[in-house]
């Protein structure tokens, strides 16, 4: 029977190319989820006299949403975020990577400000911290500080209701 | 107009690979004569119209046809007239015509030269070929038509992406795809085998040189595209290991083991159900690295953009068409047969060995590149598999075959002494360990390494030199003749193994030498300042503006100087391109024998200077020059007189019987 | 203002302040160290290239990332887990030894091993096959094949 042998390996071969088509080689997994969030203390975009931090955070459910004026992907997600912001179910704290003072000031004013507050990561160092590698990203941090969810590209309806919605009410008890 | 017709001339090709492929396989089931001949002139007539075609896309590009979406997407009107040509197999639906262009030119190749088989043969290749062909043409025409419009027009194109404005554009994928796409006359051969019941030695004399003639374009497709990196990408890398990369290299690695045993074959009838399965997975192989380039499966720098539904429509073909090639091995391989018997130390034996080796090394490669692919689609996690895994897994691998190739060729057929083998290569083995210990000393640097790349390439050099000494001094015995006319009565194949083993050694002594001796600096250089790398000084003369057809650039010119004496200049570059808006470094190299120089541009910085990158590569060319004389060893052999159409034609008829010469 | 730049420092080269380029790092051997690490690290945001090979935003930004940390003394290792602890497995390009890549670093191996078996065995069982032998009419016959005559002058 080792005749049919080939076959058989090529029928393995195929189910997993196959497989395949229906993923993304180029999405990189984050190895944070369940891990704490990387600290940070950052100027507030708004007043860079006062900076925020995530032990500010501690206790309370939020996500980090960052984001630049840069981006256009982000234009994209923006009107859903500040839809969302407007239910008051869960505070969206922005984390403006790599961009321009005075660009993000002037986007957010264009665009709308979903955000409780905005914080300047201007050399994107956090934005390493937290395994960014292409803006928008969006995480759900919940009260002990852990990293539960994370979204490489745009938010959507669903994803929010589906996915960010459910976790949050999950660890918020 | 133009669009159209091509547009039109790809439909009336499909049509006459629907009857190419329906009448003479079934004509060849039934023994009916006429629905068999309709083969050859069909496989013309297919050629004219893909031909058509592809003049008809090719006119488009050339001409700035911007309402064709291909053109618009892939041209612009500034490009030169010659890369707007290269321009139409740029792209994914242009890439697809070129693939079945070059299956319509292996089809005429057929139907001409092949006088000397048997009806049913021609009639079962050519059909099988035209299965290949309705497929490419049915993919082309339902989900990537080359010649879809754009309308309205648009004003100018998006350009040719500035890395592939190059001449390694124009010849490096019109090679590669003869390459590729010639192992699927070897494919049709052992299908056509396979389904008529029939294989001996007769059909290896006949199936040889087509698989030699497509490894030699692959051969020469592969060095063309490294020496295009090494040129092209600035900082002096030819392997990447990228997947598209491993994609061509892994048909020729087992077209290469098709090669060695085909010859099994013919010379002793033997290996035959492997041989056949070789032919199979080649081919298996080419078709695979069409799906991993245009689904999206895996990232690389040559995929094209990508699309899953393509990628659904090639999977399903590839399911088909090496699917069922396996389930008709799978059936008809008993009906085969054995060749004749040979002993645990012999030709035959070394060659399996060969073999082995390659489809072990083809395998890992294959392994490494779907490896993420595989974590990935279980869920286990995403990984990058890069160089430094094929590099520890491949060489090892090589290692022994390249060993066995200052064997095999001195074993004798079926029965070889091994003391008789260890006396006499006995002092090719000391000669070129002494010579490798010895020799990195004189260049400048000893380590393991180098010393054991150049035992490798002397070993082979001098055991093939000595299989020739023996050769001769065998005719000088038998026949007495002069040594002009004993050189010339060893048949051309002879010839072709020695060289081809030889660019092997070539090769090996261009990666050794490369990789244990190039040095490099990166240096900050304002004009007037020199730099010295391998004994070469090299100063900044000058930085100009140029402005080329569809870019801007700043030139260096670059004085290379040896003892104070002047030798050259080279000018490199780092060009804009204005259309894409993309920066490109094109580096100068002045190409030597022993080494190449090779400096290119970096960034610019403050006061007027630029970081420049300077290399001295010892005996790199070697690399490829050693593939080119593998290529060139490829020619010989197919040279070989027993090819020759006239003489054999008499001769098959006779030798159809399954009695071999040893 | 580019042109007047160059003529300036061409007229500076004809006084003869020529002089012998400085390396283009502050620190070659840092750099050296650099380039060898970043080389075996993935660019995150490119089509299948290295981090030393790329000139994107974060390739660029992760680079600096090492330099500076080496510059701190941290090691190769200690830099590799750094990056790993944010962006996974993923950003390596020599996989790490694993349950999970069990079979990539020993399936050459494997295979290898396997391949060289059946070889043996089939090796052996083709030694023990028995070739028939040819009888003297079918000698007769090959002799007449092998000169070009017909079957029919037999």
């Amino acid at each position: 029977m080792k005749r049919f042998l080939p076959l058989l390996i090529f029928l393995v071969l195929v189910l997993f190319l196959a497989v395949g088509l229906s993923l993304n080689p180029r999405e990189v997994p984050s190895p944070l989820i369940g891990k704490a969030a990387p600290a940070f203390r950052l100027p507030l975009l708004q007043d860079p006299g006062r900076s925020f931090g995530t032990e500010d955070l501690k206790g309370k459910v939020w996500i980090l949403n960052v984001w630049a004026s840069w981006c256009t992907a982000c234009l994209e997600e923006h009107p859903i975020l500040v839809e969302f912001s407007k239910a008051n179910v869960l505070p969206i704290y922005g984390l403006n990577y790599k961009d321009k003072h005075e660009d993000a000031l002037k986007w957010l004013s264009e665009h709308g400000n979903p955000y409780a507050m905005s914080i300047e990561d201007g050399d994107g160092r956090v934005g390493i911290d937290y395994g960014v590698y292409g803006v928008p990203e969006t995480y759900l941090i919940d009260g002990n500080g852990v990293i539960r969810y994370k979204r490489v590209g745009p938010v959507t309806p669903e994803i929010l209701q589906n996915k960010i919605l459910p976790m949050a009410k999950q660890f918020r008890g | 107009m133009i669009p159209e017709l091509g547009h039109f001339s790809l439909i009336v090709a499909l049509c006459i690979a629907l009857t190419q492929a329906a009448l003479p396989l079934l004509g060849a089931a039934r023994g009916n004569t006429v629905w068999m001949s309709i083969a050859r002139p069909a496989a013309q007539g297919q050629f004219v119209f893909v031909a058509f075609a592809f003049g008809c896309l090719a006119y488009a590009f050339v001409s700035n046809d911007f309402s064709v979406l291909n053109v618009a997407t892939n041209s612009n009107s500034s490009l030169p007239w010659f890369y707007r040509f290269a321009a139409t197999w740029g792209s994914h639906e242009g890439s697809l015509l070129l693939w079945v262009l070059m299956l319509s030119v292996w089809m005429v190749a057929v139907s001409a030269f092949s006088r000397h088989l048997p009806s049913e043969m021609v009639a079962r290749i050519l059909g099988v070929m035209a299965l290949i062909s309705i497929g490419f043409l049915l993919f082309m025409l339902f989900t990537s038509n080359p010649f879809q419009r754009l309308l309205p027009a648009a004003a100018d194109g998006n350009d040719l992406n500035p890395l592939l404005q190059d001449p390694g554009m124009v010849i490096h994928p019109p090679m590669l795809y003869m390459g590729y796409v010639g192992f699927s006359v070897a494919f049709a051969f052992a299908i056509a085998a396979l389904l008529g019941g029939k294989l001996d030695a007769t059909w290896a004399r006949w199936s040889r040189p087509w698989t030699t003639m497509a490894w030699i374009f692959l051969t020469v497709g592969i060095a063309l595209g490294s020496a295009w990196a090494y040129y092209e990408l600035g900082w002096g890398g030819w392997w990447l290991w990228d997947p598209v990369e491993n994609a061509s290299f892994m048909p020729w690695l087992v077209g290469t083991a098709l090669m060695h045993s085909l010859a099994v074959t013919e010379k002793r009838g033997g290996f035959r159900v492997w041989t056949v399965l070789l032919a199979i997975i080649a081919f298996s192989l080419s078709l695979m690295g069409t799906f991993l380039v245009r689904s999206g499966v895996l990232t690389s720098v040559h995929a094209f953009a990508t699309d899953p539904t393509r990628g659904i429509f090639i999977l399903i073909f590839l399911v088909i068409v090496i699917g069922g090639s396996l389930a008709l091995f799978a059936w008809r391989a008993p009906k085969v047969g054995l060749g004749g018997s040979f002993e645990f130390v012999s030709r035959e034996s070394a060659l399996l060995a060969n073999n082995v080796l390659l489809l072990v090394a083809a395998a890992s490669v294959m392994l490494g590149t779907l490896y993420p692919l595989f974590l990935d689609a279980l869920g286990l996690g995403k990984l990058s598999v890069g160089p430094p895994y094929f590099e520890s897994v491949f060489v090892p691998l090589m290692v022994p075959a390249v060993f066995l190739m200052g064997i095999g060729p001195i074993a004798k057929w079926k029965q070889a002494a091994l003391p008789e083998l260890a006396t006499r290569l006995k002092w090719a083995f000391i000669i070129a360990l002494v010579t490798a210990l010895l020799l990195p000393f004189t260049l400048g640097k000893w380590t393991p390494m180098i010393a054991f790349g150049l035992l490798l390439a002397l070993w082979v050099i001098l055991a093939t030199l000595l299989n020739l000494k023996q050769r001769v001094a065998q005719l000088r015995r038998t026949s007495g003749l002069g040594a002009l006319t004993q050189l010339r009565a060893i048949p051309l194949g002879y010839y072709g193994m020695l060289v081809a083993h030889l660019g092997v050694a070539v090769f090996i002594i261009g990666v050794t030498l490369v990789k244990g001796y190039e040095t490099e600096k990166d240096v900050r250089m304002q004009v007037g300042d020199t730099v010295e790398v391998g004994g070469y000084t090299f100063r900044l003369d000058g930085l100009a503006e140029v402005q080329g057809p569809n870019y801007e650039a700043t030139r260096g010119s670059v004085a290379v100087l040896k003892n104070g004496r002047a030798l050259r200049t080279l000018y490199p570059e780092k060009r804009f391109y204005r259309v894409q808006q993309m920066p490109m470094t094109e580096a100068a190299i002045d190409t030597g024998v022993a080494r190449d120089l090779y400096v290119s541009l970096g960034e610019p910085v403050e006061g007027g200077a630029w970081v420049v990158r300077v290399y001295h590569k010892p005996f790199v060319d070697w690399i490829w020059g050693g593939a080119f004389i593998m290529a060139l060893g490829g020619i010989l052999a197919i040279s070989d007189r027993r090819y020759r159409l006239a003489r054999s034609a008499g001769r098959d008829a006779a030798a159809s019987a399954k009695i071999v010469t040893a | 203002m580019k042109i007047a730049g160059a003529l300036l420092l061409l007229m500076l080269y004809g006084i003869g302040l020529a002089r012998e380029a400085p390396s283009a790092a502050d620190d070659p051997a840092l750099e050296n160290r650099v380039m060898k690490l970043t080389s075996d690290l993935r660019c995150l945001v490119c089509q299948n290239q290295s981090l030393a090979d790329s000139h994107a935003d974060l390739a660029i930004d992760l680079k600096n990332q090492v330099r500076s940390q080496m510059r701190a003394g941290k090691s190769d290792a200690e830099i590799r887990n750094y990056m790993v602890a944010r962006y996974g497995d993923f950003v390596l390009y020599d996989p790490p030894f694993k349950a999970s890549t069990l079979l990539l670093w020993a399936g050459p191996f494997a295979l290898l091993v396997l391949g060289l078996f059946v070889l043996a065995v089939y090796l052996r069982r083709r030694r023990r096959l028995v070739e028939t032998e040819l009888t003297p009419s079918e000698h007769a016959r090959a002799q007449a094949l092998l000169h070009g005559e017909s079957e029919k002058s037999q």
